[in-house]
């Protein structure tokens, strides 16, 4: 009988040499007339011990990693398709403590099945939440994920449900479904693994969410930089076509749900939702005055949800298990799991999809296991660019939306970047500003000229002149961009820049006079 | 006789191909690309006549976005992340190596016209920085040395 053996076509695991080693493996099991299927899965999210190949035994899947291409012939040699002893042997996958101590719902599947393959999709549990879907009227569909709890994982945390809501209730002749998915944040990789892992997932989501609201039209807006996920959504949207769970009659209901990818173009604005419109329709990213809401008046005028990646599909298993079972996940006003991406200077950086209310030294110490380099761990930034730096004396903080806002730092879409203490802040500080010079849209002033100002302040506090008035603009430039930027690519730069400078004032040459907030 | 240095039907198949579906620019941007490399700028009359647009407003849209290019890149593209995380893992030391190693800044090519050097800002492999790409293809932890390897793989590939 022939053995499955797994090796990751997740893009980070290709860019440790996965393709590689599958080929390697491949090659070994003809010459040595080993009768194998290779599955190309996603990846389980431990990265340090990628490119993790896993073989199923009667006992279940065993793992070895990281694996690299002159590592093949020992690992058949030691009859790793028996589970045999090897030096790169992690036992059984599911028991890895990283993975074990886990929350994973949204994540459910990833690395688990062959990312392309409906079949496996089904077998794991997949589109149920759509068969209950169909089963029931619009607002309850809205209701269960109302109930839920969930909030928007793309950085703003806005309920799902009451955006559903507004769109469910807004007069329109063609209403849209329009996922983001251009993933922009720095340190944020958990999009990318569900669409390269699990798209059919995503799939499923917007399709319910069509049928919750009566739209009939859907968009993946993704950005260029992922073409992997590029294909797999592909090959899943065209399965999912074949099979007839998108298109005019979806599984025989005689309800339509059609479902399209379009690239993005590498613009970190075309994040923000209005921009993000604004490109589908052919245009450049301005960002939107609001009102009126995409809700009301969205993609080419028309009543939009716009939710991001991991929102979305989030919604199957809401939809399969029920609301409750998802709310009580979480703590306070922050429901469900979190994927949160542990990321830069890190022993084990990976995926951990957690329960809300996981604390920062958890997650760097238990999960991470301190930085990669061994030396102290200085600050972390978590919510991507725009995100706070916090730094240890803020690492008991739980990940809750508020337990964050009350630090004036955000969680935004889940990514933890690590620094050690080789980093200096006041190059950090200056990075944010230069980051939102390139990226600004340039629609209102505040963010178009201050930020190209905050790299000049920046670049004289470093080189220190006049340092002590210079910190003194700086606060007062972060001030106009908070209070006068129309989104929040100007209104949260000062985020980063603030927290460096308030929380590492060495750096910036200050002394603690300056540290007042 | 065609006298562009670029492939005028290629262009015009493109157009016609999706000039139909709604928001059809950015598809056409990346459908140009994709086959050429870049968006000539003699081709900007095409495009705007056949979606009623002005020629500036598709100027606009192709230099607001920095995946665009108006000129041919060289035969290889490398794209550098320069964002927080690889920077936590001496991302900058890998730009530093690599601007020196082909002696030219982002947006040149080098004079033989084997690689276009391009910064990014996230590629989504922030758990493997520093991390950068080659012709799309992902490469995670990449330190100076192991940029002159993969350097050296992608000229013997050639
Ligand atoms: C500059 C900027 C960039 C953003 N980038 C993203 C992004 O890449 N992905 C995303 O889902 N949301 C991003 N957002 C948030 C979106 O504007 C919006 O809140 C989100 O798509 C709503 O979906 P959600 O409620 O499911 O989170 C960005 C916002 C801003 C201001
Ligand atoms: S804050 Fe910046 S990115 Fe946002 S609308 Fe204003 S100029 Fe554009
Ligand atoms: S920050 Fe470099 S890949 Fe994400």
């Amino acid at each position: 009988m022939s053995v499955t053996v797994y090796v990751p076509r997740d893009s980070s695991a290709l860019s440790l040499g996965a393709e590689k080693v599958a080929k390697a493996i491949a090659q070994e099991a003809a010459k040595r007339g080993a009768d194998i299927k290779l599955v190309r899965n996603g990846s389980r999210g431990l990265f340090w011990l990628e490119p993790m190949v896993e073989v199923a035994t009667p006992a279940g899947r065993l793992a070895y990693g990281p694996v690299q291409p002159k590592d093949v012939t020992s690992l058949f040699d030691a009859d790793f398709l028996k589970g045999g002893k090897h030096p790169l042997a992690l036992g059984a996958t599911d028991e890895i403590p990283y993975l074990k101590k886990q929350e994973r719902l949204t994540n459910a599947r990833v690395g688990i099945t062959d990312p392309v393959s409906l079949d496996d999709y089904l077998a794991h549990e997949g589109y149920r939440g759509l068969k209950n879907a169909l089963d029931m009227a619009p607002a309850e569909i809205v209701k269960a994920v109302t109930d839920s709890g969930l909030r928007g994982r793309g950085g703003a945390a806005f309920p799902t449900g009451i955006k559903w809501n507004t769109v469910l209730n807004a007069p329109g002749e063609q209403k849209y479904i329009v996922c983001n998915a251009d993933e922009g944040d720095s340190g944020t990789f958990s999009d990318r693994m569900i669409m390269e892992g699990d798209p059919f997932v995503l799939v499923e989501g917007m399709t319910i969410a069509g049928l919750a609201v009566g739209a009939t039209q859907g968009y993946i807006y993704l950005r260029v930089e992922y073409p992997h996920a590029h294909q797999n959504l592909n090959a899943a949207i065209q399965a999912a076509y074949a099979a007839g769970y998108l298109g005019k009659n979806i599984c025989g209901s005689g309800k339509a749900f059609d479902l399209e990818v379009r690239l993005g173009a590498g613009a970190y604005v075309c994040g923000e939702e209005t921009s993000l419109l604004e490109s589908l329709e052919g245009k450049r990213g301005l960002v939107r005055f609001k009102p009126p809401l995409p809700a009301i008046k969205g993609l080419f005028g028309q009543p939009t949800i716009i939710n991001n990646v991991i929102s979305l599909a989030s919604v199957p298993i809401i939809l399969d298990k029920g609301g409750e079972y998802y709310r009580d996940f979480g703590m306070g006003r922050s429901r469900g799991t979190l994927p949160i991406q542990l990321a830069g200077n890190i022993k084990h950086p990976g995926l951990i999809e957690k329960a809300f209310g996981v604390t920062l030294r958890e997650l760097l110490y238990d999960y991470g296991g301190g930085s990669a380099t061994g030396r102290p761990i200085k600050a972390v930034q978590v919510g991507g660019p725009l995100g706070a730096f916090m730094p240890e004396s803020q690492f008991d903080t739980p990940l809750d939306y508020e337990a964050f806002a009350a630090l004036w730092a955000v969680l935004g879409h889940g990514g933890v970047v690590v620094f050690d203490d080789t980093v200096n802040m006041a190059d950090m500080a200056r990075y944010a500003m230069e980051f939102c010079a390139i990226e600004s849209c340039g629609k209102c002033t505040p963010c178009r000229i201050g930020s190209t100002r905050g790299v000049e302040v920046m670049d004289r506090i470093i080189e220190n002149q006049d340092r002590a008035s210079n910190i003194q603009l700086l606060r007062d430039l972060s001030d106009t961009m908070l209070n006068g930027s129309l989104c929040a690519l100007g209104g949260m730069t000062p985020y980063p820049v603030l927290s460096a400078l308030n929380h590492f004032p060495e750096d910036f040459g200050a002394d603690s006079k300056a540290k007042a907030a | 006789m065609n006298q562009l240095d670029w492939d005028k039907n290629a262009v015009q198949a493109v157009i016609e191909g999706l000039k139909d579906i709604p928001g059809a620019l950015l598809p056409i941007l990346h459908g140009i690309q994709d086959r050429l490399g870049y968006i000539p700028p003699d081709s900007v009359p095409l495009i705007a006549s056949a979606l009623n647009l002005s020629r500036a407003e598709v100027h606009g849209v192709i230099t607001f976005y920095h995946y665009f290019r108006e000129t041919p890149p060289g035969k290889h593209t490398i794209h550098i992340c320069r964002a927080e995380s690889c920077q936590s893992m001496n991302s900058r030391g890998l730009e530093a190596h690599a601007k020196a190693k082909l002696g030219i800044d982002y947006h040149e090519t080098t004079a033989d016209g084997d690689f276009s050097l391009e910064p990014v800002y996230c590629l989504g492999n922030c758990a493997c920085s520093p991390a950068m790409t080659i012709d799309g293809e992902v490469y995670g932890r990449v330190s100076p040395e192991r940029f002159d390897e993969i350097l050296n793989e992608v000229r013997a590939e050639a």
